[in-house]
């Protein structure tokens, strides 16, 4: 296994901490002159996305966590795992429910989104930043009110729920920002 | 993700920095300087505040060289090798043999290498002040640091005078002398320093003074700390207090350390004692052995005036006048894209 020294350390490294795959978020180095070196990082733990602090002596090495970020495309639900394909070699991986919260809402088969794997297992799966999605149940628009103010619930048609604003109807497109879940604008499609 | 690197250079200019790199496609190298040319120009400012307040006290400027053929055994310090020799990490060895010659009180602004020391405070190649005055002790060269910082700094509050080990009792309430390394280990887990072990006992102080001891020190005034434990006294003389203490300083601003200094040690047998323990934990420790500077040791024999030295690194005193937040931002250019 690949291995890091202290001084290759950088925001985005995939590294192990007792048997977890990590990314740093942060590294300082911090040495006094005539003392010891040491680097101070924040790492995410992949699985649960906790962030901890953790010391290194300088010079120490880490094993690197091997972990790959892939464009992968949506396939299926089968109720206990989804599907992904690798577009260019057809290879199929199969996420858990821990793997694909927060992203799936937002998913709908045939969609691109980024599987990040450890060792060759999904570990989880970021849906892009923005989608476009059909309303399939809202109150009735009110033609007119373009103010913005107020809103009401809509569902979209891969389940998920969003605030829009009075004048969107039902069956129109809209985009959405997944990282707030929040309604950008109408879209057509 | 890249952040949008923009943010204030602490002269109203808005720097973009990250985000040039941020634009794709062509790839040619990044080419400009990590450093607002209003900071350079600062630098510069501050480079002639330096060299007229030595001039106004008759300190002589002097240059050695910055290759040699021997280097520092100290053993958190590392030295590049180049052409059969060393880059030397700090000009004091040749200072000495200045001093040792009769030079009288000397200065230098010189760069200095550091194999290996590279982060937001760090940069492995770096600008020193370093200056001697002969016949003063490490008291007085304090309140000369103080005078020259308040001024290029423009420092209006009196500094704050703390030994070693008050700033332990202060922070930690542990006598950095006395406490064993499991008390010191337990401390730092505390202080959300954990994972770094196992050291040894100036390991952990190490830890602790950088990572939570110094940090809260000199809030907007210097912070001077004194009196080391022996095992930490680098070339400074131990003093036969009980316990012993090294005559050796540190200076911080805003947790920030900018200097050491020392009443010097002129005690040559001493000084080889120190070497060969600096190289005997080398060796155990698997770590380069380099020679010992013999000239130097010469000069000792010959005799070195009683004297006081203090080195200052000079870009984080230039970037605490620029507000900056890292070496970068004072430096034409960085390690990283030199």
């Amino acid at each position: 296994m690949a291995t890091y020294s202290t001084n290759e350390f950088k925001g985005g490294l995939k590294i192990m901490l007792d048997g977890d795959p990590y990314t740093i978020v942060e590294n300082e180095f911090v040495k006094p002159g005539k003392g010891q070196a040491f680097n101070r990082v924040k790492v995410r733990n992949l699985k649960t996305d906790r962030v901890i602090d953790r010391t290194f002596k300088s010079g120490e090495t880490v094993d690197s966590a091997d972990v790959v970020e892939t464009e992968m495309q949506y396939l299926y639900s089968d109720g206990e795992f989804w599907h992904f394909m690798k577009p260019d070699t057809f290879e199929q991986f199969a996420a858990g429910p821990a793997a694909v919260e927060g992203a799936v809402q937002w998913l709908k088969p045939e969609d691109m989104c980024n599987v990040i794997l450890w060792n060759g297992d999904p570990l989880s799966v970021e849906a892009p930043n923005f989608v476009v999605l059909q309303i399939t149940e809202t109150d009735p628009g009110v033609r007119g009110d373009t103010s913005g103010g107020g809103g009401k619930p809509a569902t979209l048609e891969t389940g998920a729920v969003v605030r829009v604003p009075l004048f969107v109807d039902q069956g129109e497109m809209i985009k959405v920002d997944t990282r707030t879940a929040t309604y950008v604008a109408r879209a057509k499609e | 993700m890249i952040k949008s690197g923009i943010r204030d250079s602490g002269f109203g200019i808005r720097v973009d920095v990250g985000g040039r790199k941020a634009e794709g496609g062509c790839r040619q190298p990044d080419w400009h300087p990590t450093a607002p040319i209003a900071n350079l120009r600062k630098r510069a400012e501050i480079l002639a505040t330096i060299r007229a307040f030595f001039a106004r006290r008759d300190v002589l400027e002097v240059e050695t060289p910055l290759l040699s053929k021997a280097a520092v055994t100290d053993v958190h310090l590392d030295s590049i090798a180049a052409d059969g020799g060393f880059l030397q990490t700090s000009p004091e060895f040749a200072m000495k043999r200045l001093l040792a010659a009769g030079a009288g009180d000397i200065y230098q602004l010189c760069k200095v290498f550091r194999a290996g020391e590279a982060g937001r405070h760090h940069n492995p190649e770096f600008t020193l002040l370093e200056w001697y005055r002969v016949g003063w002790d490490y008291h007085r060269l304090m309140a000369e640091v103080a005078d020259l910082l308040a001024q290029v700094l423009g420092i209006e509050t009196e500094p704050e005078y703390l030994s070693y080990r008050e700033a332990f009792v202060r922070r930690l309430e542990l006598d950095p002398f006395t406490a064993p390394p499991d008390a010191l280990e337990a401390a730092a887990e505390r202080a959300g320093l954990g994972g770094a072990g196992p050291l040894d006992r100036d390991g952990w102080l190490d830890l602790l003074a950088g990572g939570c001891v110094y940090p809260a020190l000199g809030k907007d005034r210097l912070c001077f700390i004194y009196d080391f434990p022996v095992s930490q006294a680098a070339l400074a003389r131990v003093r036969q207090d009980e316990p012993p203490v090294a005559e050796r300083f540190e200076v911080l601003f805003d947790g920030l350390e900018l200097g050491n200094g020392f009443t010097e040690l002129t005690d040559a047998d001493e000084q080889r004692r120190r070497f060969e323990h600096d190289l005997a934990y080398r060796r155990k420790q698997g770590l380069a052995e380099p020679p010992i500077d013999r000239r130097f040791l010469a000069a000792l024999e010959a005799g070195l005036p009683e004297s006081a030295g203090v080195a200052v690194g000079v870009d984080r005193v230039v970037m605490l006048a620029c507000r900056g937040e890292r070496i970068g931002d004072v430096t034409a250019f960085t390690a990283e894209n030199a």
